[in-house]
């Protein structure tokens, strides 16, 4: 099973997705922001990572950027977790390296679903 | 496998209330037109996050609402709208209305739906909402869907650009994914592949041609597999044969995909607020550390066992020594458990920013309002009741003290008045200080209301002290208008009140025109109390410590009687009433003359009595329990203890036992209020 660092400043969607994706055996790192989970990313090499985007001290969209740059996450799935369904949000994921996103409101079967897409 | 999410709920209220507490606080730090890109920032955050949070957790419509608030916040911080007055008192509005929205959702209550359509349509109209629902198409789900089951057939050209690798997808993962939805053929281009010489490994050079056949596969279907990375590849969807007469499509672009997503929430009862605290991290560790020392003497004192026939001089020293550790480790973890109830006062101090706001408003004066010692911590249970208190002398502040510009420039002070809020430790206690630079207290003004009101006798002296001291008279207020912000009917009297039932006690100081400073001092907690011990008869009774003047033995000559039911006891300049404390709950005390006994002065409520006992046993901290949870309210008595012995010691009440002993017709003093005063 994966090892996984999901970020988000709310801790009611980390305790959430935490728990969905402990459930589904997988083991969790997370961060509460940015900056937070680039130092997270440095120390645990994990497999995948959740970010939401709007988050203080270092957004989203930065930390896909920050992680790209770094060569154990050159290949690493990235998932945006975020409400923004405006294209120019996506795009600007996209551009940064993102893998992927995922559009709030979801449910914790849809994360699962959404994650198993990634992970080989 | 699916999870029961409204485990998350309480969670995702408390934040949110800290969301919203955020946003009021930003909001109120706004400099309308010069907006500070950290603070809108910061608010737009917060409201992002409820927004998220309140979508995925099915309450639909705090997550509407805030939706609306967003735009709102989002336009300004992108620079389309700049901010003004009517924007903030809009959104400070739309903050308290989405603190009752959830409130409501917490406690499972109909929310006000009035207020809400009201806001939302002011919303609405400040954002000039001409129908964009831009948002709502994420909610639509995706269009035609062929779910017929129809057997269809598909060829599909699928070549990804170079750094599709670099994104983390995998072309092998999105043909898995295909598979899922029938079967599939691939082949692979292998033209693009340069010679190994020139190969860069991390790109792709590859293309394939797919083939996919299956029941009511449709295009949106493809598509949706394709969706991340729309933009990191060309991709041509064609249907082979298809299997009705519907038209064939035109391969064309994929639009923009939203997810369809419909969300809803069991609504499971959430038992109303539990009354919890956060503790920080470290002061969990600390209580373990204590823990752990407490284990060490333990395992100390634990060596000491074996044969006592023989218990040397050694040994006892010893255990003297673990005696006294253990009693060092007790006091602490008892120290670290109690710090655990105490959180920091701002949070009844965060309130304040938004009432001043509202305030100065109102009565149109301008004020600077500063708080300090935000970080001073003050037991959960004080905290809960000081709120009010707070609330209405910082309201007499601004409202009474506080005056406005005009006459504010007239006496050469600045047009803006400042309002301090203040707290701090200071000997075991907490002091929390409201100060203003208004216009201060007027004494002829309250005197000449104290007469009016028969509080006092025309013409006697009376020392400023004595004079604010009017102030907490019952049924006195000195404005001339009664304004719906102060005269609530609640007056003076009753913060002071409130505040004495906490143990603390307030002061005023004031100049007239340079302003007045109410200081509130207040015990740490309220689950711990220095206590007197002292024998009445058979029983122990406990006397709080801080109401204590002093103790002293009676000499006869200084006791008078007063119309033989009462009597008091000349202490220096003063007649202090003697209450012969076993009278008062019918029990009976070892010395019958008063010279057999001693006499301890308490102070409460402004008045000095003398406690008759019999005998001053130790002093302690005690530990309060409550008599009425456990039996009934008993008059004179605050509460219970148990003593080290065993035995339960009841904790006088000081204010009640000097209440009971001013009424007509318990026996003795009611004469002696003039006396004293």
């Amino acid at each position: 099973m994966a090892s996984i660092l999901a970020v988000d400043d709310s801790e009611s969607m980390r305790q959430m997705v935490s728990f969905a994706l402990k459930n589904a055996g997988h083991t969790v790192v997370e961060a509460v922001d940015g900056q937070d989970a680039l130092a997270q990313a440095k120390t645990n090499k994990v497999n995948l990572v959740i970010t939401d985007v709007n988050m203080p001290r270092m957004d989203g969209i930065s930390l896909i950027r920050e992680l790209r740059n770094l060569p154990d996450y050159k290949f690493t799935p990235i998932l945006m977790l975020t409400t923004e369904s405006t294209a120019e949000k996506k795009q600007q994921g996209k551009e940064a390296g993102a893998t992927g996103w995922l559009v709030k409101p979801f449910n914790p079967d849809q994360l699962i679903s959404t994650i198993n897409k990634v992970l080989g | 496998m699916s999870i029961d999410i409204t485990q998350f709920h309480q969670t995702f209220f408390e934040e949110s209330f800290e969301g919203l507490d955020i946003m009021e606080s930003g909001l109120l730090d706004l400099d309308i037109g010069a907006v500070d890109n950290d603070t809108i920032n910061a608010i737009f955050r917060a409201a992002h996050s409820i927004k998220g949070g309140s979508a995925t957790f099915g309450f639909t419509n705090i997550a509407t609402f805030t939706h609306a608030m967003e735009t709102l916040l989002d336009e300004i911080r992108d620079g389309h709208r700049s901010v003004s007055t009517e924007i903030v008192e809009v959104l400070l509005q739309s903050v308290d209305c989405l603190r009752d929205m959830i409130t409501a959702q917490r406690d499972e209550e109909e929310p006000d739906g009035e207020r809400i359509t009201q806001l939302q349509q002011a919303l609405d109209g400040l954002l000039g909402k001409e129908n964009e629902d831009s948002e709502d198409d994420s909610l639509g789900g995706s269009q035609n869907k062929h779910d017929d089951g129809a057997p269809r057939e598909w060829d599909i050209s699928f070549t990804p650009h170079p750094h599709l690798l670099k994104t983390g997808n995998d072309p092998a993962l999105l043909f898995r994914e295909l598979e899922s939805l029938g079967t599939l053929t691939t082949e692979v281009d292998l033209t693009g592949l340069p010679p190994l010489s020139e190969m860069d490994p991390e790109e792709c050079y590859l293309s394939w041609k797919l083939k996919l056949s299956g029941s009511g596969v449709s295009e949106e279907n493809i598509k949706e597999v394709f969706e991340w990375v729309e933009d990191d590849c060309d991709l041509v969807i064609k249907e082979i044969a298809p299997a009705t007469a519907t038209e064939e499509k035109p391969p064309r672009e994929i639009p923009s995909n939203k997810k369809p997503i419909a969300k809803s929430v069991s609504k499971k009862s959430l038992t109303p607020e539990s009354s919890s605290i956060r503790v920080s991290i470290d002061k969990v560790d600390t209580l373990i550390n204590m823990v752990g020392e407490l284990v060490i003497t333990q395992s100390m004192m634990g060596n000491l066992d074996g044969d006592f026939e023989d218990f040397d001089h050694a040994r006892l020293e010893q255990l003297r020594e673990g005696l006294s550790l253990l009693e060092r480790n007790i006091r602490e973890l008892q120290e670290s458990v109690m710090r655990i109830r105490m959180l920091p006062i701002s949070f009844i101090f965060s309130r304040f920013p938004r009432m001043v706001h509202d305030l100065s408003q109102q009565l149109g004066k301008q004020i600077n309002f500063e708080m300090s010692g935000e970080q001073t911590e003050l037991d959960k249970t004080v905290m809960e009741k000081i709120g009010d208190p707070l609330v209405h002398l910082v309201r007499n502040s601004i409202d009474h003290g506080i005056e406005t510009p005009e006459i504010r420039k007239q006496a050469g002070k600045p047009e803006a008045g400042s309002v301090n809020l203040n707290a701090y430790h200071k000997g075991g206690n907490i002091v929390i200080e409201i100060s203003d630079d208004g216009a201060g207290l007027n004494k002829d003004r309250i005197l000449s209301k104290a007469l009016e009101k028969g509080l006092i006798e025309e013409g006697c002296q009376l020392s400023d002290e004595k004079i604010f001291e009017l102030l907490f008279q019952p049924g006195f207020s000195t404005a001339e208008t009664v304004s719906d912000i102060s005269g609530r009917g609640v007056g003076m009297d009753v913060v002071r009140r409130n505040i004495r039932g906490l143990g603390g006690n307030i002061d005023i100081a004031s100049k007239e025109g340079q302003g007045t400073t109410f200081t509130i001092r207040l015990p740490l907690t309220l689950a711990i109390l220095d206590g007197q011990l002292v024998r009445i008869g058979n029983e122990t009774y406990i006397i709080p410590l801080i109401s204590i003047v002093e103790s002293l033995l009676i000499a006869p000559e200084n006791v008078n009687s007063i119309a033989s039911t009462s009597e008091v006891y000349k202490l220096r300049e003063e007649y202090i009433p003697i209450i012969r404390t076993h009278g008062l709950f019918g029990t009976t005390s070892d010395a019958e003359d008063l010279e057999d006994g001693l006499l301890v002065v308490i102070e409460g409520d402004g008045q000095k009595v003398g406690l008759f006992v019999d005998e001053l046993l130790g002093q302690q901290q005690v530990v309060i329990k409550s008599l009425e949870t456990n039996y009934q309210r008993v008059a004179g008595i605050s509460g219970a203890t148990i003593l080290g012995d065993g035995t339960v010691a009841l904790i006088l009440d000081v204010e009640g036992i000097i209440g009971m002993s001013r009424k007509p017709g318990n026996g003795r003093n009611q004469h002696l209020e003039k006396a004293v005063a």
